[in-house]
């Protein structure tokens, strides 16, 4: 029995919506006009909008000046590296966690979520000394391990929530069957499990693409992702709007381009639990 | 074919011995430096320094504050990270006093001529005799102002300013219909922005940070006079957002015909007479930074300067690239390049007798006079126990003075009076120098 | 039923996250407790390795103290309040039937892929900017005064920037929770007579609550170590300065390690509070 859905009533719905999509799209649409302008039109009153003479000049500026082939490398391996990291430490715990609860595992869930709200700048001096003793200060192997280490509760949280809605039968009906540990958890559960971990890298990505305090802080050169590479752009002296604009474009366009490809997978798990 | 293969991996063991060895002689290091534009044209022009020597040369080129909240995490706990580190007058004495740098007494290029240099701005990077960074670029502040519409205002701006002045020329010039503001100056809160101007203006209303006891005076008839006074001129003449305004903001709004007049560094003069980025080139003057008749002008002294940390591994090399980039023979590379208007100012007396500069730069005299009227041991009308003009050169002033500009530019976006201000002012300032043991 | 050997498997399977946890909490932390008893400065080349609470009672006596933690709580609040009714607006509309679905779908999630340095510099220069800002002009073209709403507005300006950041977030889980409630009970009470607010107070709103309290947890754990948006915007101005800035500026501005430690301690424990109270919320939603 379906709702019956009348033409006019779907055309004001998708209006409604296309409106404030672009409304919420729009300062990143915004931002990518900027870029193709000349530093001059980038603030010329009033604005404009498609009409003016395209340039790429700005994207050639912002190369010339910095090594964006490094940062972006950086960007991936950090991302990437500190998520997979997670997901492997992860994997079991949530696991574990999910089919075989024990008294304490909320505690020990919660008590994991709570280390994330260790404000970041509290520990910074221990970190650089740490670092400086290890002698890994610059280096991506640094990045990885304290971004995994942030994002390590969400991903337990997350993985968990998701392993939690398996249903324990056919597990049960697995081994009414016959079937070892091994198999039990190749066969039957992977398969299920898929979706939620693809989403909780996706998102984890996401999370360790834009941090932006420890990427700064502890890096200079060589593992200096493209967190960095922007604040050599953020205000020098004279106009700047559309090479700001520019260095942001390059900045976001990698996970955003990613995010777009991937959001049916990212929206598949994102439930932490909230859907019963 | 096995002896083939050990003869292919022989002669690929010896490439990469050969290619280490090529290695080994250069060296690489890494500058840290801020995204201001003649920092940016010397990373342009640093390829001549790379193809020169054969060292090769790693950027880390920051906005200011983002490259201040790394270089000092890396010079207090003796990173190591960089090799060079672009500071300023205040950080230089403070971090040289505690050697967390090195000396560049000796061991800098022969031609690296240091009796060259102006003698406020080595003074001022100079601690009981050991010059602790060189300087890339020196500036004081003065008054930039638009000829056409002081003309327009029927006034005439002498060489030597007063406040009163200055106030009046700003609301004459006033027409906020057209987007004029008589008065442009810096707003934003921060030690090395509105507190910069701030700091220098109260000295010639005869006001000070503190008393010989190390007392904070903000609760002073001098401060409270300094802080109305620029609240008023503000409220009349400045513009909109002026809260918000910085150099890098002030300088757009100037180049782009909104500012009558702007106190600020005269490191700008370059950049409001250059036709390419300014519309008003052709049509700006320049004046001394006002006074009040107290004997003491708003003038700041700044300078940008390389300096190498202690912990450099690679102190050397460092210093050759800080001899060339700080030498004469680099002004002459930017003077090929770019002109001789674009050339890094304030560092050497040699520029300022050079006719091609001269001519070309028609602040240059101004900028020289206020450089040299800056008195960073004197900075105001009574005696203090600090040094430093626009700044109090203890390790405690960054974090007071950032607390006070918020306080300050609070006032100046109208949200609390100016005497609110300097009362919290006077207070967290207390509160902070008792922290401190003083 | 759980056996005793799946019990210990168990258990060894969770071992890894938990030590790595153990000793990033532990580590840094314990560092951190250490300098918050010491007279740690750098910048004077001091160093006291015990001065007692000193640090504890200036962190605590200051003025700025309660005033970073009312910062705190109304930016935290103002952003939960915005993200969430947004997000449920927004996820019952894109629940709606229309054309390119899709598209409009990529269109709102976009602002969460944007890293808050950026987000926050593009709104900064390019809309609130009050000389060449997309706001300004927007107003001129209005015939009103341009407003300057960094120091105007700043705690308002900076929540909508971050918002816009989370506001696709909490759309998103929204969304999952509104797609699985039953379309024949909806239409049950439609039959029935039930004007749409009721409709959504009494069915839809009780059946989002366990998604709510989600994204409230979730969100709420990232909102309170902002820093991004406030060093780019304001750098703690117009009173944007929340506990983990105040933090920052002790550590880093005034280069005094042990106070600005003695605040990251202060920091954890109001943390800590704030998530036993949350998670208490959470866990009983998780229980049922």
């Amino acid at each position: 029995m379906a709702r019956a859905i009348t033409p006019r009533k779907k055309i004001m719905w998708t209006a409604l919506s296309w409106g404030i999509g672009l409304l919420i799209f729009f300062p990143i649409l915004w931002t990518f006009l900027t870029s193709f302008k000349s530093e001059a039109t980038a603030i010329s009153d009033p604005p404009v909008w498609f009409l003016f003479d395209w340039t790429t000049e700005n994207y050639t500026t912002v190369l010339e000046r910095s090594n964006y082939p490094l940062a972006l490398m950086n960007s991936i391996v950090i991302a990437v590296g500190s998520t997979i990291l997670g997901i492997i430490i992860a994997v079991p715990a949530a696991w574990a966690m999910a089919f075989v609860p024990g008294k304490r595992t909320k505690d020990v869930l919660l008590w994991m979520l709570s280390t994330k709200m260790l404000p970041a700048v509290g520990v910074l001096y221990p970190l650089v000394l740490i670092a400086k003793y290890f002698g890994i200060m610059d280096s991506r192997i640094l990045l990885v391990m304290i971004l995994m280490l942030i994002n390590l509760p969400i991903i337990v949280w997350m993985l968990y929530t998701y392993f939690r809605e398996i249903p324990g039968e056919i597990l049960e009906a697995a081994r009414m069957d016959g079937a070892s540990l091994k198999n039990e958890i190749i066969y039957v559960l992977t398969p299920m499990a898929v979706p939620g971990i693809a989403s909780t890298i996706l998102l984890n990505i996401i999370l360790a693409w834009n941090e932006a305090f420890w990427t700064i802080i502890l890096t200079t050169v060589n593992a200096a992702p493209l967190t960095k590479f922007i604040a050599s752009f953020s205000a020098p002296e004279g106009l700047f709007y559309a090479k700001l604009s520019a260095a942001s474009i390059m900045a976001i366009a990698p996970i955003l381009i990613m995010g777009w490809f991937s959001q049916k997978q990212l929206v598949r798990g994102l439930t932490f639990g909230a859907v019963k | 074919m096995n002896t083939k293969r050990i003869l292919r991996g022989t002669t690929v063991g010896l490439g990469l011995i050969a290619g280490l060895a090529s290695v080994a002689v250069a060296e690489e290091i890494t500058i840290a430096t801020v995204n201001n534009g003649d920092m940016v044209r010397m990373q342009a022009l640093s390829s001549n320094w790379e193809e020169a020597t054969g060292n090769t040369i790693n950027w880390v080129v920051l906005e200011e504050n983002v490259l201040r909240q790394n270089v000092t995490t890396d010079i207090s706990t003796g990173g190591g990270q960089y090799d060079v580190m672009t500071i300023g007058t205040y950080e230089a004495p403070i971090w040289g006093r505690n050697d967390w740098l090195v000396s560049l007494n000796e061991g800098m290029a022969d031609d690296w001529n240091a009796d060259d240099l102006l003698p406020a701005i080595r003074g001022g990077l100079t601690v009981d005799g050991t010059l602790y960074a060189a300087p890339f670029y020196g500036e004081s502040s003065m008054v930039m102002y638009r000829t056409d519409l002081m003309e327009k205002a029927g006034m005439e701006m002498p060489d030597a300013p007063t406040w009163d002045f200055i106030r009046e020329a700003a609301a004459a010039m006033t027409d906020r219909d057209n987007e004029i503001n008589g008065i442009c100056a810096r707003g934003k809160a921060g030690w090395g922005e509105n507190m910069a101007f701030l700091t220098a203006m109260s000295n010639s209303f005869g006001a000070r940070w503190f008393d010989m006891d190390w007392k904070p005076q903000f609760d002073s008839q001098e401060w409270a006079d300094t802080i109305d006074f620029y609240l008023g001129m503000m409220k009349e003449s400045g513009p909109a957002g002026a809260a918000n305004n910085g150099f890098n903001e002030n300088l757009t709004l100037f180049q782009q015909g909104k500012c009558g007049m702007w106190i600020d560094a005269t490191v700008a003069a370059s950049f409001v007479t250059n036709p390419e980025d300014s519309t008003v080139a052709d049509k700006v003057g320049f004046a001394l930074a006002p006074d009040n008749g107290l004997g003491k002008r708003g003038n700041w002294l700044w300078a940008w300067s390389l300096a190498i940390p202690a912990s450099s591994q690679k102190v050397d090399v460092a210093k050759d690239f800080v001899s060339w980039a700080t030498s004469q023979g680099y002004t002459e590379l930017v003077a090929e390049n770019e002109g001789w208007a674009n050339v890094p100012p304030g560092t050497r007396t040699s520029l300022y007798e050079n006719q091609a500069y001269l001519d070309a730069a028609p602040f240059a005299e101004m900028t020289l006079q206020s450089i040299n009227s800056a008195d960073p041991q004197n900075p105001t009308v009574q005696d203090v126990p600090y040094t430093g003009i626009q700044f109090v050169a203890i390790p405690e002033f960054a974090g007071i003075a950032n607390q006070v500009g918020q306080q300050l530019s609070n006032a100046l976006a109208g949200n609390q009076t100016g005497e609110e201000a300097l009362k919290n002012a006077q207070a967290l300032t207390v509160e902070e120098m008792e922290a401190a043991g003083y | 039923m759980a056996t005793e050997h799946s019990r210990s498997s168990a258990r060894i399977m969770i071992a890894p996250a938990v030590f790595v946890l153990l000793v990033w909490m532990l580590v840094p932390l314990c560092m951190t407790l250490y300098f918050s008893f010491a007279d740690y400065r750098p910048m004077r080349a001091t160093f006291d390795a015990w001065i007692g609470f000193d640090n504890y009672v200036s962190f605590l006596t200051s003025s700025s103290f309660l005033s970073s933690l009312g910062t705190t709580l109304l930016m935290v609040g103002g952003i939960l309040i915005i993200t969430i009714t947004g997000g449920i607006g927004l996820a019952l509309l894109l629940d709606q039937p229309m054309f390119g679905q899709g598209i409009v779908r990529i269109l709102v999630i976009a602002p969460f892929f944007v890293m808050p340095t950026v987000s926050a510099l593009v709104w900064k220069n390019m809309f609130f900017n009050v000389d060449n800002g997309l706001f300004s002009y927007l107003f001129k073209f209005f015939g009103a005064q341009p407003y300057d709403f960094l120091s105007q507005s700043p705690l308002l300006s900076i929540v909508v920037i971050v918002a816009w950041q989370w506001l696709p977030f909490a759309t998103l889980i929204l969304l999952t929770a509104v797609q699985s409630l039953s379309s024949e009970q909806l239409e049950a009470a439609e039959m029935d007579g039930a004007p749409p607010i009721a409709r959504f107070w009494y069915m839809i709103l009780p059946h989002l609550s366990r998604a709510i309290t989600v994204v409230i947890l979730i969100q709420t754990i990232f909102l309170l170590s902002i820093f991004a948006e406030i060093f780019v915007t304001t750098n703690g101005a117009f009173g944007t300065r929340t506990l983990t800035y105040l933090v920052y500026q002790r550590v880093l501005e005034s280069q005094n390690i042990g106070l600005g430690s003695a605040g990251g301690i202060v920091a954890v424990i109001l943390a800590n509070i704030v998530a036993i109270f949350l998670m208490r919320i959470v866990g009983k939603n998780l229980d049922n």
